[in-house]
């Protein structure tokens, strides 16, 4: 295997790979956009051309070789060329959130000394200019969008056309510069800094090499057999490490065409009209799709239902069989393959999903049923578990070797161990160089022989060889009675319930474990809808009584789920509420990524989380929320305090432990 | 007569505001025995914002359909771009450059976003019956021209996500942008705005603001508009015109009518004593 060996000279930075794409696939899209309702795509010899037209604009303006550009921005084509661009010119891009508010943009320009931002439109111009005092080392903002822009004071602001242009007219000047600074890049010059948002504390920056892309990149490609003839929809944020890797380390070291939707709204049809071969989502996505096509079923005509139900149940049974090349009988396949022309083909069509290939979900435990469920229709799912601090990957599914409750192996050139807490380590070509002015940090996370902390609690399955991920390894916890508490365990045995959207489970140094519930608007709204139940806003449905009955239902449900995990029977829900708010990364609450904040959460809703254990049943709270455009609000809520049933596990199963 | 062409000047903001391009003299509207408008005189100038205010029964609507040519005053005189105007055809109405939307919503219910928006290109389009029946060559051609303005419109108003829906179908501030995106079609002059921010809640109106200002800045845009949110008005527009009981009781920048006492009266009320 070549998973360990270094990159061949020729294809050891980004400019490089572009260079090979334009050379050997000149006419091939490498990017598609849809624009004014039609996709417009962009061959490799093209994407090449408005690269370097970029490149040689932003040395033009003086960039030298290390500065930092910040790039913010949703998935377009123009911004990644833009980093493309900035590693041509010898610079590194640091990709932020574009949702990020001013404060934490400021924090990362700062925090990186960012001398040029390219930045999408009028919204992000604003930001900056409101923290300009903060960033002193901000010279220029480049911006993609002219809207609104017009008549704003041009000293330090340029369009992203006029520097493209300003760089075909000074191509002459600026050639011999250009090739030396894209000839001069090596294996372990910094590709790319990307900052983690962390469940905890300021963000840190992630400094990734070339070799770490470009390894990951090529080892990860061969582990799928991922080629040029790939699609891809890129929609995931930019400042994620796995967009970074997909739409642009495996994009460009096999040369497979990125596709970039309109707008972030329209992503569902545009993932229809691309229909791609390979394809990344986070749990939330499958969850949110399977809910839509339930409702819509639940609105279809008796027929159809019976037809839809029937062949489904068929899929359940027969199709993981089928996807993992087991034996399943004639009359069974003939069955499913009638099904496909009758309910799978045309859902997965609807759907968007019927050309995938090779599919990948991570990032949170995804419900079995749900996990199944794509699976049985012959898609292609898998798990991935890794973290952006190893350009991804640790560790993946094989195919055929694929369940719901595992992460699959180490990745290909990935060593992985468990440390005596229970911690799991790794070790990797992808492993990061350092976090960016951080040494104390990257010291903490990293030892001296590359072995890197994931902070994630798990374990190898014995008879898989599997790796299992029980929580983040500082969240488990212990009752007062000295059983294992795992937080996560808990909440995602809820989450499975489409009406609820989020958890979080309290219950380290206390007699027992209580829970915050979210509700799921989109579902309980349906059922509300179904049910006549008339409501005025969240607050109304989330504390409605009958609403209340359901989630308790929920709660007891998954206690019983809960107690047949005998390590883990503790963690059953005894008493919950329902938030009258739902969980917000503007509120802080959740990270944008998100990741619940439990810590944060656990402050700001004290008094509930005092209340789930003195025994009240209802609690009166007020919440500062802040609005879209920064400004804050407050909302005030009684909220009700139910006892959810628990289990009695085994008493026998308890002592022999 | 009155009112001398204003010179060309430049906003604060670096909009070029240019010379008259419509004045009403001396307007009189009655209905029956009701005058709905008494004696009022403004002017409208090229690229500004303009605004009429006023309380409820003002005759503000009523104002907003002299400029538009579709009542013709019994009184006075309406001039648009040098030429006193007459009682004009519906559409002839349409062609002057003038576009609106309206105060309740006149859009086609069970068509999609993208088709209510192409009916605003239809003043232009010129292939006839025959040339749309056998529709290769010029028909297909001029639909392609017109759905591509139609497409930055949408991306104009980022309705993307709406652009096959029924617009009956949709929530009432997006149906107030598709109403704004099918005025825009036209590729207006002037465009009158009637109460664009009824209805809607804080999003919605800066939403809506910034893309009227946005209309105003990229594409040049005159705009009239009617509304009642005092603060939406006094932030977006230029000058403002204030009725009271159809007679005109203020005009000027939002600051001046701020100051007017007869303006507060009306809005504040006064105590009879």
């Amino acid at each position: 295997m070549s998973s360990g060996t270094a990159l061949p000279e020729n294809l050891d930075s980004f400019p490089k790979l572009v260079e090979r794409n334009a050379r050997e696939f000149p006419s091939r899209a490498a990017y598609r956009e849809k624009e004014f309702g039609i996709w417009q795509s962009w061959t490799w010899a093209e994407a090449r051309d408005g690269i370097e037209a970029i490149a040689r604009g932003l040395i033009a303006m003086g960039l030298a070789k290390g500065d930092h550009v910040a790039i913010v921005g949703r998935n377009r084509p123009y911004f990644y060329w833009s980093m493309l661009a900035v590693q041509y010119a010898g610079g590194i891009p640091v990709p932020v959130y574009q949702d990020s508010v001013a404060d934490e943009m400021a924090y990362v320009l700062d925090h990186c000394g960012a001398r040029f931002a390219v930045v999408q439109d009028q919204e992000q111009v604003d930001k900056l200019t409101d923290v300009a005092e903060r960033i002193p080392a901000l010279e220029r903002i480049i911006y993609v969008d002219p809207r609104g822009l017009r008549r704003y004071d041009h000293t330090n602001l340029v369009s992203l056309s006029d520097l493209r242009k300003s760089g075909e007219d000074r191509k002459a000047e600026t050639e011999g510069e250009l090739r030396a600074r894209v000839d001069a890049a090596k294996a372990s010059d910094t590709c790319i800094i990307l900052y983690t948002s962390g469940t905890t504390g300021r963000p840190k920056g992630v400094v990734l090499t070339n070799a770490n892309v470009l390894i990951t990149a090529r080892n990860s490609c061969d582990f799928d057999a991922l080629t040029h003839e790939e699609d891809v929809l890129a929609y995931l944020p930019m400042a994620w490490v796995g967009d970074y890797v997909f739409s642009m380390g495996q994009a460009c070291w096999a040369g497979f065409c990125v596709n970039c939707p309109e707008s972030a709204e329209t992503m569902q049809s545009d993932l229809k009209e691309i229909g791609p071969t390979y394809f990344f989502a986070p749990p939330r996505f499958f969850e949110g799709l399977l809910t839509s096509i339930m409702i819509r079923m639940e609105d279809a005509s008796p027929l159809k239902q019976r037809i839809f139900h029937h062949y489904i149940d068929h899929a359940k049974r027969i199709g993981p069989a089928l996807l993992d090349g087991r034996e399943v009988g004639t009359g069974d396949r003939l069955k499913y393959r009638l099904g496909h022309a009758l309910v799978y083909g045309p859902l997965l069509n609807a759907t968007g999903l019927s050309r995938v290939r090779v599919g990948y979900t991570a990032g949170e435990a995804i419900g079995p049923e749900i996990f199944e469920f794509y699976r049985s229709l012959g898609i292609n799912l898998k798990q991935l578990y890794g973290q952006t601090e190893g350009t991804i990957y640790i560790t993946q599914q094989p195919d055929g070797e694929v369940s719901a409750d595992t992460v699959g192996v180490p990745s290909p050139g990935v060593e992985v161990r468990i440390g005596d807490s229970g911690e799991v380590f790794y070790r990797s070509p992808g492993t990061f160089a350092e976090y960016y002015k951080n040494p104390e940090a990257t010291a903490e996370t990293k030892d001296p022989e590359g072995w890197v902390a994931t902070g994630d609690a798990g374990f190898f399955e014995p008879d898989s060889g599997h790796l299992r991920i029980i929580d983040r390894a500082k969240d488990v916890g212990k009752l007062t009675s000295g059983a294992l508490f795992a937080p996560k365990y808990a909440e995602n045995k809820l989450k499975f319930y489409p009406n609820i959207l989020e958890a979080v489970a309290f219950g380290d140094g206390n007699d027992y474990c209580t829970a915050f519930v979210n509700i799921d608007l989109t579902a309980v709204g349906n059922w509300a809808e179904r049910n006549n139940i008339a409501y005025a806003s969240y607050q109304e449905l989330a504390g409605h009584p009958r609403v209340y009955a359901a989630i308790q239902e929920h709660v007891e449900e998954a206690n019983r789920s809960i107690a047949e995990d005998a390590l883990l029977s503790h963690c059953q829900i005894r008493r919950f509420l329902v938030l009258h708010k739902e969980l917000d990364a503007d509120d802080g609450e959740l990270t944008r990524t998100r990741k619940v904040r439990r810590r944060i959460i656990a402050e700001k809703y004290a008094p509930l989380v005092t209340a789930l254990y003195d025994g009240s049943d209802s609690v009166y709270i007020e919440t500062e929320v802040t609005y879209e455009d920064g400004r804050k609000g407050a909302i005030k809520a009684t909220l009700e305090i139910r006892d959810a049933a628990v289990v009695t596990p085994d008493i026998q199963k308890v002592a022999a432990e | 007569m009155s009112a001398a062409i204003a010179e060309p000047t430049i906003t604060e903001d670096g909009r070029r505001i240019g010379g008259v391009v419509m004045e009403m003299r001396n307007i009189t509207l009655r209905f029956g025995g009701v005058t709905a408008i008494k004696d009022i005189s403004f002017d409208i100038r090229e690229g500004e914002v303009r605004a009429i205010i006023g309380p409820n029964g003002a005759g503000k609507s009523s104002m907003l359909n002299v400029i538009n040519g579709f009542y013709h005053p019994q009184e006075g005189e309406v001039w648009f771009r040098g030429e006193k105007r007459g009682p004009m055809k519906p559409y002839q109405i349409a062609r002057q450059g003038i576009a609106r939307t309206f105060q309740n919503i006149a859009l086609f219910k069970g068509m999609s976003t993208l088709d209510n928006i192409m009916t605003g290109r239809l003043i232009h389009m010129k292939t006839g019956i025959l040339g749309q029946a056998i529709w290769k060559g010029g028909a297909e051609r001029e639909e392609i021209e017109n759905r591509e303005r139609v497409e930055k419109i949408i991306d104009f108003l980022e309705i993307q996500k709406i652009r096959k829906a029924p617009v009956g179908s949709l929530p009432y501030g997006l149906q107030k942008r598709v109403e704004l995106g099918r005025a825009l079609a036209s590729d207006p002059q002037l465009l009158l705005l009637d109460e664009p921010m009824a209805g809607m809640n804080v999003e919605e109106k800066e939403d809506m603001s910034r893309f009227i200002l946005d209309v105003n800045d990229e594409f040049g845009t005159t705009i009239a508009l009617i509304e009642h949110d005092m603060g939406v008005v006094m932030d977006i527009s230029d000058r403002v015109v204030v009725m009271d009981y159809g007679a005109k009781i203020g005009d000027g920048t939002p600051d001046e009518v701020r100051q007017d006492q007869k303006v507060i009266d009306a809005y504040l009320g006064v105590s009879h004593d």
